[in-house]
């Protein structure tokens, strides 16, 4: 019963708004908006030919390195500068600076400095999400409790004993969060790189449809799109419960009180 | 913790009123210990000159006003801070970072355990981090969960266990890494009542069970006088020892009859004079002893 | 302890700081200047900033500059205003919570630029074209900090307001408001930054004006100094706004005992 009534709430609203586009969508050709059955066809036949190897894979492709690379490096960065006082003081307003910069204005800087390149995309990439990553875990390490330091240093647990046991988890919620900020950031530069500079990919596709007035193609593109930004943070809520599942607990008891 | 008062300078040093021992009966030795804090409103002197010996084998409480620089020298002797002046010895070595040999258990359970593993994890950690064998770590771990009464929660995570519970978890991880030394901070101010007396006798059992030499800080008298042998008296800020006092109290002790006994009050009477006199800014003289 | 450390060691901290943008700065210099980069591709560092500071005294600078801006602002407030609304009203209550969740999950990791082409085909490059984007994307870094927060209410401060006989809007405004507003803050904070992006992506992939097309401009162009100046403008705003903006969320909070951490959302 509780299950029922879990897909119903789960179900409803979508159904309620799918009903409302396909009644809205009904009567006379709209030129701005296909009808469902539409857009599930043209969702079909544009999706799953050649396009999936040409321009859908390899786009996800250069996400996954991508992000990948941000978070490895900015997980590492951020652990040696958050451990360090003086490099932390040193590299802070840059650092934020850089962290200020709208991340899509690197797709032409990088453009110039690389040429419009694969590699050019990744770093795009990279250099645009680390940030989060980068100084989430630097706030992490630092904001590391005193007490706990101090056990861990009088029970002599040291140098990587203390970064896998005390630093790494203690920051842990921290660095997810910065995560999470990279993930949705890699996925607007995936598709920025390509409608800017490229001839394929899914943003240069996308683009394409609109500029050729194929309307129910691009909003399959659209909607591709959104399945993927919507698979990933599925991923990431996945991992997260997983990886910080004492954090969740940690701070339900504490909410409790 | 340093309190606003900065003495001057030029007041003569009050002797060392701390009991010593010969070199070879001392596990752990305190001499001259001065720590003074450098701050933007110029130094703060938080102890001025500590001298005691704790044998093996003692348990031993240090009491003293709040603000008197008991955190302070427990930093020091644990290795976690470097005193300005003095230095402490652990069987005739010289403390310069954590010993070995030396196990901390703090007042702040909550923050010294860590959250992210289990308690059994969190006892496990130090022996894992010395390499000691899977079979071995097992046994000690098993065994000191036993003795803090704590064998049916080993898959708990911390926060999930009551504060006394989490105390008596970091107790058990300070026993598993069987220390010759064994530090506490005020390790019972923060539970409650109840908890604090079953603490207490704990502490007492554990202590009698593995011959570990204890130095317990404490600022509550009753609680010195009814765990210690002995009970260090500090002054107030910036900190000398007020009074070395040995506790002749049976070795037996529980809850009831030890503290109704005409011996504890005297005791407790004499420790609570002593604070009162410490706050007042009285010194003890300089060479009373 | 440690309180008496950082007091003392607060002006070496500030001076770290500038040391590391001065080195920075000498970085960028040396990098073209001896060959590592081409300097027509990075032009050195004093270039640059000449440039910039050539582009303070331009009005079209700042006709760009304010077009992003005005942008950014509209786009903010809306999100603000309808990101508010929504989330107070879902929020108190559990049906509409539930009912809505669903959706809510799927709509929220859409990439805001996945709108970009329907953005074009329904404004072309007018402004209504980066406000589509920017309250699309803010819209949502809001809503749900105030869903959030609407969840933290205190069931004893609720139920105390209730037993007093405190109505809804009573309620609302004593009880559900204060403890939410942190959470707001919070997520107008996030909105904010992301708004820019939004704003300067919108100009740079649409052409929309301001910042943004400017840069794409002198990139085609081949005003290379120029267009690194640009891109230091934008960094310069954006610090701009998280400045003003943590300033903004700590006079509002001032009678709040804890500065909040942003939650995982």
């Amino acid at each position: 019963m509780k299950i029922l009534k879990g897909i119903g709430y789960a179900v409803g609203l979508p159904t309620i708004l799918v009903l409302f586009w396909a009644v809205a969508t009904a009567g006379e050709a709209n030129f701005f908006v296909p009808t469902p059955a539409t857009l599930l066809a043209t969702f079909a036949e544009t999706w799953f030919g050649d396009r999936i190897l040409s321009d859908v894979l390899p786009s996800i492709g250069r996400l996954i390195v991508g992000v990948t690379a941000a978070i490895i490096i900015g997980i590492v960065a951020g652990l040696l500068i958050g451990s360090v006082k003086w490099l932390r003081d040193l590299t802070e307003p840059v650092l934020e600076f850089f962290r200020a910069i709208p991340p899509p204005v690197l797709v032409p800087v990088l453009m110039l400095l690389m040429g419009i390149t694969d590699s050019m995309k990744v770093v795009v990439i990279i250099s645009g999400c680390i940030w989060p990553v980068l100084l989430n875990t630097i706030e992490g390490v630092r904001a590391i409790d005193g007490v706990l330091s101090d056990s861990a240093h009088t029970y002599g647990i040291t140098g990587r004993a203390r970064i896998r046991h005390l630093v790494l988890p203690s920051a842990g919620p921290q660095i997810m969060a910065g995560v999470r900020q990279c993930l949705s950031i890699g996925l607007i530069l995936m598709v920025i790189s390509e409608m800017f500079a490229s001839s394929s990919g899914l943003g240069f596709t996308i683009v394409q449809f609109q500029r050729s007035f194929a309307i129910p193609e691009m909003w399959s593109g659209i909607v591709i799109l959104g399945l993927i930004g919507v698979a990933m943070s599925f991923i990431f809520q996945f991992t997260e419960r997983r990886i910080l599942r004492w954090y969740h607990g940690l701070r339900e008891v504490e909410n409790a009180v | 913790m340093p309190s606003e008062t900065t003495d001057k300078n030029n007041v003569t040093k009050p002797a060392p009123a701390g009991r010593t021992l010969q070199n070879n009966d001392a596990m752990l030795s305190v001499r001259g210990l001065k720590k003074v804090y450098q701050t933007d409103g110029g130094p703060i002197e938080a102890v001025r000159n500590l001298t005691f010996d704790l044998r093996a084998g003692e348990l031993a409480c240090l009491v003293g006003p709040s603000g008197s620089g008991k955190t302070t020298l427990l930093k020091c002797i644990s290795g976690l801070m470097a005193p300005t002046e003095g230095q402490v010895l652990l069987d005739g070595v010289q403390v310069s970072g954590p010993p070995k040999k030396m196990a901390v258990v703090f007042q702040e359970y909550g923050r010294s355990l860590f959250p992210w593993m289990r308690v059994r994890e969190n006892v496990e950690l130090p022996l894992k981090n010395q390499r000691i064998p899977k079979a071995e770590r097992d046994r000690l771990v098993d065994e000191a969960l036993e003795a803090v009464g704590l064998s049916h929660v080993p898959m708990s995570y911390p926060w999930q266990l009551s504060g006394g519970m989490q105390q008596r978890v970091a107790i058990a991880r300070a026993v598993a890494y069987q220390p010759e030394v064994l530090l506490m901070d005020e390790p019972f101010a923060a539970v409650d009542a109840q908890t604090r007396a079953d603490l207490e006798d704990l502490i007492r059992t554990v202590w009698k069970k593995l011959g570990v030499t204890i130095l317990f800080v404490t600022h509550d008298i009753d609680e010195s006088v009814y765990l210690g042998e002995r009970v260090i008296i500090l002054s107030s800020s910036p900190t000398v020892i007020q009074e070395d006092l040995v506790i002749d109290l049976p070795a037996e002790r529980d809850q009831l009859n030890t503290r109704s006994l005409p011996r504890f009050t005297e005791l407790r009477h004499h420790v609570y004079e002593q604070i009162q006199l410490a706050k007042a800014g009285h010194r003890p003289a300089a060479a009373a002893r | 302890m440690d309180n008496t450390k950082t007091a003392r060691r607060r002006p070496t901290k500030e001076l770290l700081g500038i040391a590391g943008i001065i080195g920075f700065l000498l970085v960028w210099e040396v990098i073209p200047r001896v060959g590592i980069v081409d300097a027509r591709f990075l032009p050195p560092a004093s270039e640059v900033i000449l440039a910039l500071v050539r582009d303070f005294g331009l009005a079209a600078f700042w006709l760009a500059v304010g077009e992003t801006m005005l942008a950014w602002l509209i786009g903010l407030v809306i999100a603000v205003l309808a990101a508010t609304l929504l989330g107070f009203i879902i929020g108190s209550s559990a049906f509409l919570r539930s009912f809505t969740n669903s959706t809510v999950e799927f709509l929220r990791p859409i990439p805001s630029v996945a709108l970009i082409p329907l953005a074009v085909l329904l404004f072309g490059v007018k402004m209504e074209s980066s406000l589509m984007l920017i309250i699309y994307a803010s819209f949502w870094q809001i809503f749900i900090q105030v869903l959030y927060g609407v969840a933290d209410v205190d069931n004893v401060a609720m139920n105390t307001a209730k037993s007093y006989g405190l109505g809804q809007f009573a309620r609302i405004r004593h009880v559900v408001f204060p403890t939410a507003l942190p959470y707001l803050m919070t997520g107008v904070r996030l909105a904010a930054s992301v708004a820019l992006i939004l704003a300067i992506t919108a100009e740079l992939v649409i052409g929309s004006p301001g910042l943004g097309r400017e840069i794409a401009l002198a990139q085609s162009g081949g005003a290379i100094a120029g267009m690194y100046a640009l891109v230091l403008a934008t960094g310069l705003i954006g610090v701009l706004i998280n400045l003003v903006m943590r300033f903004v969320e700590r006079k509002t909070l001032s009678w709040h005992s804890s500065v909040r951490a942003e939650v995982i959302v």
